[in-house]
């Protein structure tokens, strides 16, 4: 019982990861008819937003202290963050709290990102075959990653959970199991909490707001919408923007569980796109019940009991699903008839 | 590339080809390139590209897995050549094999779908392979290190030949004819301009038609009452062999193979390679690969001593910023230079390289045409009366 517990909670932040990646894919899929290939390095750029934030944070002010000398006998380097000089225990709490920090960053950059993305190339690709859409989108999103390479270099910088996050959480305490049985990460934990608040405003955002319904609208038929007297280029641009900062969290958030690199959008985007095709292109409950369910499913496979049986089985068992789907629910989980077929 | 060629056309155009191949080594000295190793490359990634064009540049289908089957063939060929014999020809054939017959389990499943879909999914079931090239089947493939010759491999044919490469690690050899150096890349020619051929052949075809057909319009070929899959399973295979052979082909300059061949990355260059060339058309292909492995390296030997050298001409502020600028293109940057190349073409040029000669030839031809005559006064249009019913 408690291995089990504990398996799902394995998949439940990578399974976030994958349903807010794939919820952006859907989004700007559904509304602008775009399969955007450069969707993970969105996801990467916001995790390199946190990168950037530390680094920015922790800029340090070097005092040579001629009272103390090392062994080498030069004076002692005392190095603090500036940060931590002028605000005292608060810029030490900042330095601290810097990945939850960069997200106030991360928002409006991923936001720019978005909207000069849309208006600048995505743009002039609706009207253009899928082919050179996808194509286009891949060359932005090697061009991306490549700069981000020039600039961080290739090797993953590891960014440390906030002191107050780092320990573990007995999850099966708190659900009233037997105490100890059941101890996970808790910046895991939050971060799957993290998730469902992300999905949840997306999904209030769309349900609940004159915009949200607007933008619906323009889903399900653009032209009667524009006919109707709205500009719905301009708010397709925004949900373009608001797609970019949803993977663009998801990047900032997963940078504690996993150090980024450059290439870790490429290895997210190609995962998402085997979820939204199980979930059902175009269908955002889809996009995120797939996420979950292949993250689940991605941790129980690499089980080493089920190891033990069928070796190996972690690295495929996701394509293997996306397969089987397909061959027997070409549409998958929650497609509907008729969206998006061609 | 007109579309009515005549026969004699085409055998024009497939003897120039021959000749201008074969006779690179020397066409190419000039510029650089007249080196084997690079000029198998060329060869290599021609037919990788002239595969991928059946497939994308005649039914539309966008693969974003080819890579797969390349990688699939260079382990076919080490293979054999660990088991049977080191003969080429032989391990060629294993890898064309093996790469058909891994196209056609992929193009089963992922021709299910078309549009988007086929993106997805052959991207995803390559990367299930080259997930499993590091997992699951390192008993084949030898996991990171790559699956390399050994002395002590079996190869029986050559055993039973009488065939001893004593204490040396052997190598790929044509019946005593070593495949590195001048005589790999002409092994490699011989079999491009056969690929060549066969592809001309099938774009000219009634089945090339067919494919044509695809990607105009499938409904409408449904409605008539024709079965498509068939047709593009057919053609999917038929890529995935041309790229089974081009793997072989590396296999045999090179014998060894390793799985980062399949990594998706590999995928888009050939995809590139077509685009950059144009799909579609004959030669695209062949141009865009040689294009895109020529200035890999060119621009993968640049450094910032060659910039700085490059640049002296400027003041000493210029020169520092476009060293520091198109520092970031060369060397280690040359994929940067690789997304954008990507991205200028699909934007501007959607047709590729060829459709760029199309356009200035015809520019020019206008050109010319005004200079020598003034333009005449259009004919008043004859109407020619309605048969009467």
């Amino acid at each position: 019982m408690d291995d089990i517990l504990l398996q799902i909670l394995n998949g439940l932040d990578k399974g976030g990861a994958y349903a807010l990646i794939a919820l952006g894919l859907t989004i700007i899929f559904g509304t602008l008819g775009v399969v955007n290939f450069a969707h993970g390095a969105l996801f990467m750029l916001g995790a390199f937003c946190a990168v950037a934030v530390k680094s920015l944070l922790g800029f340090e002010k070097v005092v040579l202290d001629p009272t103390k000398l090392t062994a080498w006998g030069t004076p002692v380097e005392i190095r603090t963050p500036y940060i931590e000089a002028w605000f005292g225990d608060f810029g030490t709490q900042m330095l601290n709290f810097s990945v939850p920090v960069s997200i106030i960053i991360a928002i409006p950059v991923m936001l720019l990102v978005g909207i000069i993305m849309e208006r600048g190339l995505i743009r002039h690709f609706y009207k253009r075959p899928h082919a050179e859409q996808i194509l286009v989108t891949f060359g932005l999103a090697i061009v991306l990653q490549e700069i981000v390479k020039s600039q961080f270099g290739a090797n993953p910088i590891p960014q440390p959970a906030p002191e107050i996050a780092k320990g573990m959480v007995d999850f099966g305490a708190m659900i009233g199991l037997q105490a100890g049985g059941v101890v996970y990460p808790a910046w895991r934990l939050i971060y799957f909490l993290f998730s469902l608040l992300v999905i949840g405003a997306v999904f209030s955002f769309l349900q609940f707001t004159t915009f949200g319904m607007v933008v619906r609208a323009g889903m399900a038929d653009r032209e009667t919408v524009g006919l109707l007297g709205i500009d719905i280029d301009r708010r397709f641009t925004i949900v373009f923007g608001i797609a970019a900062v949803v993977a663009g969290l998801a990047g900032v958030m997963y940078t504690p569980i996993l150090s980024p690199d450059y290439h870790m959008g490429m290895d997210f985007l190609v995962l998402s796109f085997v979820v939204v095709v199980v979930g059902g292109m175009g269908s955002l409950p889809g996009a995120v019940v797939a996420g979950f369910l292949l993250g689940i499913v991605q941790s129980f496979a690499s089980m080493n009991e089920v190891k033990a049986i069928i070796p190996g089985i972690d690295q495929i068992i996701i394509y293997l699903i996306a397969v089987v789907i397909l061959l027997v629910r070409p549409r998958g989980l929650m497609g509907r008839k008729g969206v998006m077929e061609q | 590339m007109g579309r009515n060629t005549t026969p004699k056309q085409d055998w024009m155009l497939l003897i120039g080809f021959s000749v201008v191949l074969l006779a690179a080594p020397f066409l190419l000295t000039p510029v650089g390139a007249g080196y084997p190793d690079l000029l198998q490359k060329f060869a290599i990634f021609g037919i990788f590209a002239l595969g991928f064009n059946i497939l994308f540049g005649l039914t539309g289908y966008l693969s974003f897995g080819h890579a797969a089957f390349l990688g699939v063939g260079s382990y076919a060929a080490v293979w054999t050549f660990k088991l049977f014999s080191m003969n080429p020809i032989l391990a060629l054939i294993v890898a064309t094999v093996i790469g058909g017959l891994f196209s056609v389990i992929i193009g089963f499943v992922s021709l299910r779908r078309s549009g988007i879909y086929f993106s997805i999914l052959t991207l995803a079931l390559a990367q299930m392979s080259y997930n499993m090239a590091y997992s699951v089947a390192t008993p084949i493939t030898n996991g990171e290190t790559g699956l390399q010759l050994a002395q002590s491999d079996p190869r029986i044919l050559d055993v039973a030949f009488g065939r001893d490469y004593g204490a040396v690690l052997p190598s790929s050899d044509l019946f005593g004819i070593h495949m590195n150096g001048y005589p790999g890349f002409y092994f490699c020619a011989v079999i491009f301009i056969a690929c060549f051929f066969l592809s001309m052949r099938i774009f000219r075809s009634p089945f090339g038609m067919m494919l044509r057909a695809v990607k105009s319009n499938q409904n409408r070929m449904s409605y008539t009452g024709l079965n498509v899959r068939p047709y593009t399973l057919a053609a999917f295979v038929i890529s995935g062999m041309y790229a089974g052979l081009a793997g072989g082909l590396m296999a045999v300059t090179d014998p060894l193979a390793g799985a980062e061949r399949m990594q998706w990355t590999a995928s888009g260059e050939v995809v590139l390679m077509t685009i950059l060339g144009g799909a579609g058309t004959l030669l695209g292909p062949v141009i865009g690969a040689g294009v895109i492995k020529y200035f890999e390296n060119i621009f993968s030997a640049f450094n910032e001593g060659v910039l700085t050298q490059l640049f002296d001409f400027l003041p000493a502020f210029l020169q520092h910023a476009m060293v520091s600028v198109s520092s970031l293109f060369v060397g280690e940057g040359w994929h940067l230079t690789l997304g954008a190349l990507f991205m200028v073409i699909v934007i501007f040029l959607p047709g590729g390289l060829m459709e760029g000669f199309n356009r200035i030839r015809s520019l020019v031809a206008r050109l010319l045409r005004r200079d020598t005559e003034e333009p005449e006064k259009p004919d008043p249009i004859e109407r020619v009366p309605e048969p009467a019913e």
